[in-house]
């Protein structure tokens, strides 16, 4: 796509996502938030699994972690909700880098084997520390008022929060993976050995991703706990962790704008679902699945680009 | 006599990019041709083609049926048997496995797969010492009798090699075209040789054919290439 | 010293039903590098396909015959008609092709069985068995009985007939199988097809000790998942002997380790995924990993 033709897009989508709250009932500007913490979710998870190529099925850890700080900072000390944010993203910047360390030995299957126990266990390790996480029953929080007198409703302001940090934080992403960074952590994912002859330090970058893809996936664990107003352990269970990898697949792997994409899939779908089926609202969400994976392998944002990118060789082949 | 393998205005490519640009060549009944060229030249390419491992446009007959876009497993039962480009070798199966494997299609009683076992053996004695070995604990230059010998459980009518002497002591690659010309002349398999060592090729050849980057450049009888002068100074090095 | 038999025999039945759901899971991901999530899935709609013949009025060894017949054509068609659209794509895509599998069937078998637990029967006679003075139930030997009998099955199979040497070149060297004539796809099949036999005995074993509902089958696979791990998901005897392991560690800790009651057990399937990883991520059996540069 042409970069005229991308500035234009985003341009267009960013118009429409400031006028969103303003046009739709409350619930759904609700909804829209919950997309907008998703994508910065997996953004994070993308970032980890598609462009460095470390498949993870345990990153609702990470969420859990961001959202439980949040909840605790929160409940216990008063503390203001855009601290415990940064906090929660320094937390598991650094719970990640650490996770990392040893996931530097394993290989596909293996990690994704070991993050997958970590994600089984989440909910218990929670329920057993109920000093701290208040238990089964969770943590109640209570939503935000507007700062600043914002003629706004909570709802309408925690959107545009939200969305604040999500472009500071795609911005950030994308600079990030444009640059040597980036093309490093490509390396590695498609040869680790040549990677590392050209005197890029895998371990090093390997471990730093994990960090960052913690970091990110935790801010928006802290964001959605701010948002619903309310933690329990077993909302992060090991489904979520799947929900994040299959939000990342069918949003596009290697893709910024495939975490939005692969949000609103996993948001909106499920209800979808319910609508066509209430008998059996799993076995329609099965369906869309496989059939999203049929008809764009590569996710939303591959097809796009296919498309784009075979319009291109028309251009050029015309123009020959 | 019409010949047992024919392309014609073969193209092919791997996704987008061309590969082989309209060539076209035949193998006569109980010959044996051969493809010469440099790297990247696409003359694995063009084993490929005929075995339908890659894709490919413009026309291929064997024995005058047309071939071009039939699976590579359909092929096989014309009776093409191909030694493959790094040998191919079932590296976790025994050596009488790979064999067995060679002859998957003929079904047949015990008795007739057996036969072939041993006429194989026949050929590459270090096989049969080494039947119960798993592949890959065979040298590479046991492994490329391997393929071949796997080819001809086969009972082919047209033998595919690939590069046979790549990576192989001289010793080793004399003995297996030794083999290769005896089952040529004895049980009339016809042969397309695909080689970049183009004395060993010529001297086995009758027919010849030589690529340059997806293209034939020149074709005869191997004699004449033999002598000829850009040939020589190209290819054989005098 | 007893009850210590007692628990290693249930410890055997229960690890041969966890061994046999990991065969699975590695007969099929050593042909595609995919683990089927769904395993555990389909096990469980096949047995309930034996309680749906055995409630018609079949006697319990048609039916059970007569599930893995239906199993073997079940997992077939959905290799070659859900599977097969995904074949060469990444391994990502059809890792949630399978998730979707999974949630399809999950679903489908809530509605149609709804979700009450249902009893399930069990073949063998209900009064237990004497070996010397001690006293071990009937299921359990016989669950043990049944798999060695898949599991000899499957082995002969594979060792001794050319489909079995057929289906082996196929999973390891895809090319060089089409070389011989070997119709790869269909080979793939086949295994989805007997996959999904393993599986169902396993359900039907199983589903008389834990009954009979549509998330019976998520707690197993995570244990066949720790068994495959121990095991090596490169070695399928591996993945066998790792289940048997892994039964017996669980009941052995269930029983002489005081705090961790029923809710915990998970914990231990999970604590041998993470240590063997840690220390071997091959597994006891499997082979690492070696890559040419």
């Amino acid at each position: 796509m042409s970069p005229r033709v991308r500035y234009v897009v985003l341009v267009a989508v960013l118009a429409i996502a400031l006028a969103l709250p303003f046009l739709v009932s409350n619930f759904r500007v609700f909804q829209f938030t919950q997309v907008a913490v998703y994508a910065i979710a997996l953004l994070g998870l993308n970032m980890l699994t598609g462009y460095n190529g470390q498949i993870s099925l345990g990153h609702g850890a990470f969420y859990a972690l961001g959202a439980y700080t949040t909840a605790i900072m929160i409940d216990r000390w008063d503390v203001p909700y855009p601290l415990t944010i940064v906090t929660a993203g320094v937390l598991c910047l650094i719970a990640g880098f650490l996770f990392g360390i040893p996931a530097l030995r394993l290989e596909g299957l293996y990690l994704a084997l070991a993050t997958f126990a970590l994600a089984l266990a989440i909910p218990q390790i929670l329920k057993y520390f109920e000093h701290w996480t208040g238990g089964s029953q969770g943590i109640v929080l209570s939503k935000p008022n507007p700062p600043w007198g914002l003629p706004l409703s909570p709802d309408q302001w925690l959107y545009f929060f939200t969305l604040a940090v999500l472009l500071v934080l795609f911005v950030l992403a994308r600079n990030l993976l444009a640059g040597r960074t980036g093309r490093a952590i490509v390396a590695i994912r498609d040869n680790p050995i040549a990677a590392q002859a050209m005197g890029v330090n895998t371990a090093l970058y390997k471990s730093l991703t994990f960090g960052v893809s913690a970091a990110y996936t935790g801010v928006a664990g802290a964001l959605s706990a701010i948002v619903i107003a309310f933690v329990a352990p077993d909302a992060f269970n090991v489904f979520l962790s799947i929900t994040f990898l299959t939000g990342v697949v069918i949003g596009g792997l290697a893709s910024i704008s495939g975490a939005i994409f692969g949000a609103l899939f996993i948001q909106f779908v499920p209800n979808w679902a319910q609508e066509i089926s209430k008998a059996a609202p799993w076995a329609i969400y099965g369906i869309f699945l496989i059939g999203f994976m049929y008809a764009m392998p590569f996710g939303i944002a591959g097809a796009i680009r296919r498309v784009a990118a075979r319009a291109a060789l028309r251009g050029t082949a015309a123009r020959a | 006599m019409a010949a047992l393998l024919e392309a014609r205005g073969l193209h092919a490519q791997y996704g987008w990019t061309k590969v082989l640009h309209g060539i076209n060549f035949a193998v006569e009944e109980g010959g044996i041709t051969t493809i010469l060229g440099a790297n990247g030249a696409g003359k694995t390419t063009t084993l490929r083609a005929v075995c339908g491992m890659v894709k490919t446009t413009g026309e291929i007959r064997f024995a005058g049926q047309p071939i071009s876009g039939r699976p590579t497993e359909s092929l096989v039962r014309l009776g093409i048997g191909h030694a493959p480009e790094g040998r191919g070798t079932f590296v976790n199966l025994t050596v009488e496995e790979n064999l067995r494997l060679g002859a998957y299609v003929r079904g047949g009683g015990g008795g007739t797969v057996a036969q072939d076992l041993e006429r194989v053996y026949g050929y590459f004695p270090v096989l049969a010492q080494r039947r119960k070995q798993t592949g890959g604990t065979l040298s590479g230059g046991e492994q490329q009798m391997l393929a071949v010998a796997r080819a001809l459980m086969l009972r082919p009518r047209l033998l595919l090699l690939d590069e046979p002497s790549l990576g192989l002591a001289p010793l080793v690659v004399r003995e297996i075209f030794r083999i290769v010309r005896t089952i040529n002349r004895e049980e009339r398999v016809s042969v397309l040789l695909v080689e970049q060592n183009a004395a060993l090729a010529l001297g086995l050849a009758d027919h010849a054919y030589l690529m340059e980057t997806g293209r034939v450049v020149m074709s005869g009888p191997a004699a004449e290439l033999r002598q000829n002068e850009a040939i020589r100074r190209a290819y054989l090095g005098y | 010293m007893e009850i210590f038999f007692q628990q290693v025999v249930s410890g055997l039945a229960t690890g041969g039903i966890y061994g046999s759901v990991a065969l699975a899971l590695v007969m099929i991901y050593q042909a595609t590098d995919v683990v089927n999530y769904a395993q555990g899935e389909m096990a469980m709609f096949s047995t309930y396909l034996a309680w749906t013949l055995m409630n018609a009025g079949v006697p319990y060894w048609w039916a059970f015959f007569g599930t893995l017949v239906l199993s073997f054509v079940g997992g077939l068609v959905i290799e070659r008609i859900v599977i097969r659209p995904v074949e060469n794509k990444p391994i990502l895509t059809i890792v949630i092709v399978c998730i979707g599998l999974l949630v399809i069937l999950n679903s489908v078998a809530g509605w149609i069985y709804s979700y009450i637990q249902k009893p399930f029967p069990s073949p063998f006679p209900p009064k237990p068995i004497m070996l010397g003075t001690v006293v071990f139930g009937a299921h359990d030997l016989g669950a043990i009985g049944v798999t060695l009998v898949v599991l000899a099955f499957l082995y002969a199979f594979f060792r001794f007939t050319t489909l079995g040497l057929a289906m082996r070149a196929a999973a390891q060297n895809p090319t060089s199988s089409r070389l011989c004539g070997i119709r790869v796809g269909w080979m793939l099949a086949i295994g989805w097809g007997l996959a999904a036999m393993v599986g169902a005995v396993a359900g039907m074993m199983v589903a008389p000790i834990v009954f009979l509902d549509p998330n019976m089958m998520a707690g197993i696979l995570i244990y066949a998942f720790a068994s495959a791990t121990l095991g090596g998901f490169t070695s399928p005897g591996g993945a066998v002997l790792g289940g048997l392991i892994v039964g017996v560690i669980e009941n052995l800790v269930g029983t002489y380790v005081s705090f961790i009651g029923t809710e915990l057990k998970l914990t231990v399937a999970l604590a041998v995924i993470l240590i063997v990883l840690v220390f071997k991520p091959s597994g006891l059996f499997g082979r690492a990993a070696v890559h040419r540069v």
